[in-house]
């Protein structure tokens, strides 16, 4: 006990020196929290958008319609295949959608778009698609009604309730026509789909296209984000070589790309900082036993053993180094909150770049406490395995070399 | 002449059978002995009995120093033995000599003996928990040693807010607090001005001749080899005079 108290007085010898640590590891962890709460929250922010544009985590096709996407390769979405598909671990949901081109009327104009088949309820489990009516409600099961985007619609000159003329080529050649009301209104980020996108249920879209209980692509969730490609590795080979299984990563590699190369730079980011801590701490300990490199050889002249010397040396940074991180995780949450509640918001090219993709840029913080412990646990770590140098010293020291001037 | 008389006429009063507490025979100490060999201690024998008050004196260079470090287990000799208590401590590992210092050898070094965030009666309380000792024989020790060092109205002072003189004091309390065989002191008084040194060696001197206190101090000042009961005189790393050696050749 008196050695910790002695620890502690040491600390307080030098005011400026002790304080300037703390203040470098306080900062230190608030920037490290912050930095890796932002990274966290940016791919969390992305990847649900991502999952709530359309491609979802995971897609599975029938081999080839990737290359080719038309209807006749499609396949038959029976029970069966769902079934093995849920039997895979880590996955959750699944979704069948028949797609396809058409060209989409009002009468008075008419533009090519996408029509999607959709099963209502597990669509919107899936990729919220309720979230983004604006106007009019959502599609239920049977009915024989559309979604349209809102691009779209005012490409069209179309509001809510009025008919839409779809006509397009079905499965096997069949001619596929018909005219649906609106039913509701849904918004795009991503101006490619807002222009062209329609939802159907799909058994009407069976019926528009003459392709009875066909699909062109199930669409599924998983669990864990972690283990995306081990998850599509196993889907597809419990289906076996006449399906395909794709990421959204391989569904959109440019999406990817920029995500990883944002994550890297905070990566740099975050090893600087540890950099700075590391010669902070480092630079402080040497001072320190340079400073009292007689006192420490006149301890040890007087009787006091290496290991409670090595140990009142270990208190007085585990004090400091401590304190600093405490401070600093303290100071670091209502930061990473406000910055969750009112989040960064990208501009210039990076913006630009986000925007193509149909995100807005707006970087919120991941407020998760896991970001919290291990940034100050890892400074803490860092501090104590520095601390360790003295030990090192001491353990070396002779005190009559240590005690000359 | 008369110096000598007076150091006889003195171990004459001693009692006959002193108990011997360090024993050096025969050690040397080479610095660079590769290169150009410094024969810091060269063959040094010396034997000093409880309750002498010895100076170690000698030009510069001479060895004063290394030789208080071979006998207090700081340092180890090249050749030669150094029994305390009858323990041949350059038999001991660095680690033991650690705990055979605290338990056995007081030291009041020259100058910074204290540590600087402490208390007077803190640094001397320091070797007292590093022994082990229990709260209540600390503070009977300290009341005692502070009143023995006059500066029973400095118990809460930091080093800093003392004078050099009162530092040493409060160093050679410490030293006694861990009731050691004996105190090495090298040049105690070299950082003093003539008062407080004076001051430092009646405190030293009257501690010797109330408790029989063994003390070996080294020294440059020749008003503080005058209050020494016995004078060891090193010429490089040689002792060529010692008053003990004389005193009982002329007894
Ligand atoms: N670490 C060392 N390496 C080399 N030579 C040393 C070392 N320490 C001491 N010496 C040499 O040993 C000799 C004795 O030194 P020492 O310090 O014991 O003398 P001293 O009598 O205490 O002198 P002073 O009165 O100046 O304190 C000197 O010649 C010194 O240069
Ligand atoms: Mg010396």
């Amino acid at each position: 006990m008196w050695l910790v108290k002695l620890s502690w007085k040491n600390i307080w010898r030098n005011k400026n020196r002790s304080m300037i640590t703390i203040a470098a590891i306080f900062f230190a962890v608030i920037l490290s929290v912050v930095a890796s709460s932002l990274q966290d929250g940016i791919f969390g922010n992305l990847v649900k958008n991502i999952v709530s544009f359309y491609t979802g985590y995971i897609q599975v096709h029938k081999k080839g319609y990737w290359d080719e996407q038309v209807l006749d390769n499609s396949f038959r979405a029976d029970r069966h295949v769902t079934r093995k598909i849920l039997q895979v671990k880590n996955i959750t949901a699944v979704t069948p959608r028949l797609e396809s081109f058409a060209l989409i009327s009002s009468g008075d104009v008419t533009k090519g778009g996408l029509v999607v088949g959709i099963d209502p309820a597990k669509e919107n489990d899936i990729t919220l698609l309720k979230q983004k009516l604006v106007q009019g409600r959502y599609l239920s099961d049977n009915d024989r009604t559309v979604l349209i985007a809102q691009g779209l619609a005012g490409r069209l000159k179309l509001k809510l309730n009025d008919t839409v003329v779809l006509i397009g080529q079905g499965y096997h050649g069949v001619m596929a026509a018909g005219k649906y009301p609106i039913k509701g209104i849904v918004k795009f980020g991503s101006p490619d789909l807002n222009e062209r996108v329609l939802f159907m249920p799909i058994s009407t879209a069976m019926d528009l296209y003459g392709a009875d209980s066909m699909a062109t692509s199930y669409i599924l969730s998983v669990r864990d984000i972690a283990k995306l490609q081990s998850t599509a590795a196993d889907v597809q080979s419990s289906l076996g070589a006449d399906y395909e299984t794709m990421t959204w990563e391989q569904i959109m590699p440019d999406v990817r790309q920029h995500i990883q190369a944002d994550t890297n730079s905070m990566k740099y980011i975050q090893g600087i900082l540890y950099l700075l801590i590391c010669f902070g701490i480092f630079g402080t300990l040497l001072m320190v036993m340079v400073e009292r490199k007689y006192e420490l050889g006149m301890l040890i002249a007087i009787g006091m053993k290496k290991g409670r010397l090595a140990v009142l040396l270990m208190l007085e940074s585990m004090f400091t180094v401590i304190t600093g991180c405490v401070l600093g995780i303290l100071v670091s949450i209502p930061v990473v909150y406000y910055l969750n509640k009112y989040p960064l918001r990208m501009g210039g090219e990076t913006a630009k770049a986000y925007e193509k993709f149909g995100f807005e840029a707006v970087f919120p913080t991941s407020i998760d406490a896991s970001n919290f412990i291990t940034q100050g646990l890892i400074v803490m770590g860092v501090g104590l395995v520095l601390s360790l140098y003295p030990i090192y010293k001491i353990i070396r020291l002779d005190p009559v070399t240590a005690m000359k001037r | 002449m008369q110096r000598y008389m007076k150091i006889v006429a003195n171990i004459d009063k001693e009692p006959v059978n002193k108990e011997t507490v360090i024993d050096a025979h025969n050690i040397s100490k080479v610095y660079n002995p590769d290169t150009i060999p410094v024969y810091a201690v060269n063959n040094v024998h010396l034997h000093l009995l409880k309750g002498e008050f010895t100076a170690l004196v000698g030009p510069s260079g001479s060895g004063k120093t290394t030789l208080l470090n071979l006998i207090g287990g700081l340092d180890k000799p090249d050749s030669g033995n150094i029994y305390i208590n009858g323990v041949d401590i350059t038999q001991l590992s660095s680690g033991e000599l650690i705990d055979f210092r605290l338990k056995n050898i007081g030291f009041v070094f020259q100058s910074f003996n204290l540590i600087p965030v402490l208390t007077a009666k803190e640094n001397v309380e320091f070797i007292m928990l590093l022994q082990g000792a229990g709260r209540s024989e600390r503070d009977d020790r300290i009341k005692q040693l502070f009143r023995q060092i006059q500066l029973e109205d400095k118990l809460d002072s930091r080093p800093a807010q003392l004078s050099g003189g009162q530092q040493q004091r409060v160093a050679v309390a410490r030293a006694l607090a861990s009731k050691p065989r004996f105190v090495l002191a090298d040049e105690p008084t070299a950082n003093l001005d003539s008062q407080s040194a004076s001051n430092l060696l009646d405190i030293m001197a009257k501690l010797n001749k109330e408790e029989d206190i063994t003390f070996l101090f080294s020294t440059h000042d020749q008003r503080v080899i005058d209050r020494a009961r016995r004078v060891v005189r090193l010429v490089d790393g040689k002792i060529v005079s010692d008053s003990a050696a004389v005193a009982t050749e002329h007894a």
